[in-house]
């Protein structure tokens, strides 16, 4: 190996790499869960998303009952509660919030799959 | 015809009792230890060599690190790094427990909702000390972020720790629910190739071959939503939006 070679190989291995990272950094339509799948796999995952929450909210709802001795009144509000719950979860993961609880704009949710460095 | 849904039933192969509680050794219990055995087997067999040209094997554990890796870092981020075992654990152990569970004589435990209803409560524990650990009591904004009228609290943050909570629910179902469907199909139409004849017996019989090459797409695709998911949640819980 000469003098005179070596920086230039190592000029072209940088740029190798430079290429290298740009083409791992993922791009926002092949990683989001949802996106490999089909309709139906949406359709799926929405359905479980809305009878999740009802079942936490009517499970709270019952235990809450049975220690204070309110029933049925907070089986009753935690109903509906769980219900909304679920309404939302399907709105955030219909119109692409994202799954997180919280409140952010519309596109916000898509920062995911490239998170900010450090942050 | 036999019940399709004897598969799922719990023997208990060596019974332990701890005082009133019973800790026997399941089957279940059983192929959770080989998923475990197998996975520590597998891991540290085919990377005994070393090679730097990987064979069949250590180029298959190659690939299942970096399969992990990547979507560590395309859902977490950098930051997710350091949480590589606890999300690879999670991910091999998944897998090996659907894959075991195809086999003749398998029992397939994440067929059963307790054991992924504990799976997904550990896993939103876990994430949930994190996001304590990295942001402390700001953590609570999750529920009731700030600039939202104070008047909306009473009924905004029920609905938040709800939908919060409900994580655990959703993700212990989606796995426990695509496992026992396609298990108890595959019996379902099994049971009925006697029973059809001479002259029914093929269709049923086409049937489960191509159950049983759905199963395996579904066994690996249950492990990765799975591990996505809470990669996901990981994300969440570092980013905090």
């Amino acid at each position: 190996m000469s003098e005179g070679e070596s920086p230039e190989s190592l000029e072209d291995l940088d740029s190798r790499l430079r290429d290298a990272r740009a083409a791992r950094r993922p791009t926002a339509s092949d990683a989001t869960p949802g996106g490999a799948m089909s309709g139906f796999g949406m359709a799926l995952r929405i359905g479980t998303e809305l009878v999740a929450a009802l079942i936490v909210g009517v499970g709270i709802g019952l235990v809450l009952d049975g220690w204070l001795g309110t029933a049925p009144w907070l089986l009753v509000v935690f109903f509906f509660l769980g219900s909304a719950a679920g309404v939302v979860n399907v709105y955030r993961h219909a119109s692409g919030f994202g799954i997180s609880p919280g409140y952010r704009k519309p596109g916000e949710g898509e920062d995911r799959q490239d998170p900010p460095r450090g942050s | 015809m036999a019940n399709p849904l004897q598969q799922f039933e719990i023997q208990t192969l060596v019974p332990i009792k701890l005082g009133a509680v019973d800790v026997s050794f399941t089957n279940s219990a059983l192929f959770m230890v080989l998923s475990v055995a197998v996975t520590t087997l597998f891991l540290t067999l085919s990377m005994r060599g070393r090679a730097l040209v990987p064979g069949r094997w250590q180029s298959l554990a190659e690939l299942s690190y970096e399969f992990i890796a990547a979507t560590i870092r395309e859902n977490v981020g950098s930051e997710g790094r350091r949480y590589f075992p606890f999300i690879f654990s999670i991910f091999m152990f998944i897998l090996l427990g659907n894959l075991l569970g195809l086999l003749p004589y398998g029992f397939t435990f994440t067929s059963h909702i307790i054991v992924t209803f504990a799976m997904a409560l550990m896993v939103i524990v876990v994430i949930t000390v994190i996001a304590l650990m990295r942001h402390g009591l700001r953590f609570f904004t999750y529920f009731f972020p700030p600039g939202v009228p104070i008047a909306m609290a009473p009924i905004l943050v029920p609905i938040e720790v709800i939908s919060y909570l409900s994580r655990v629910v959703s993700l212990s179902i989606r796995l426990f629910a695509n496992m026992m469907a396609g298990h108890t199909m595959m019996k379902v139409f099994a049971g009925f190739i006697i029973p059809l004849g001479v002259f029914g017996w093929w269709a049923p019989l086409a049937v489960d071959v191509a159950l049983t090459g759905f199963e395996f797409l579904v066994a690996v695709l249950q492990a990765y939503v799975f591990t996505v998911l809470t990669c996901i949640y990981l994300h969440d819980a570092i980013h905090l939006h």
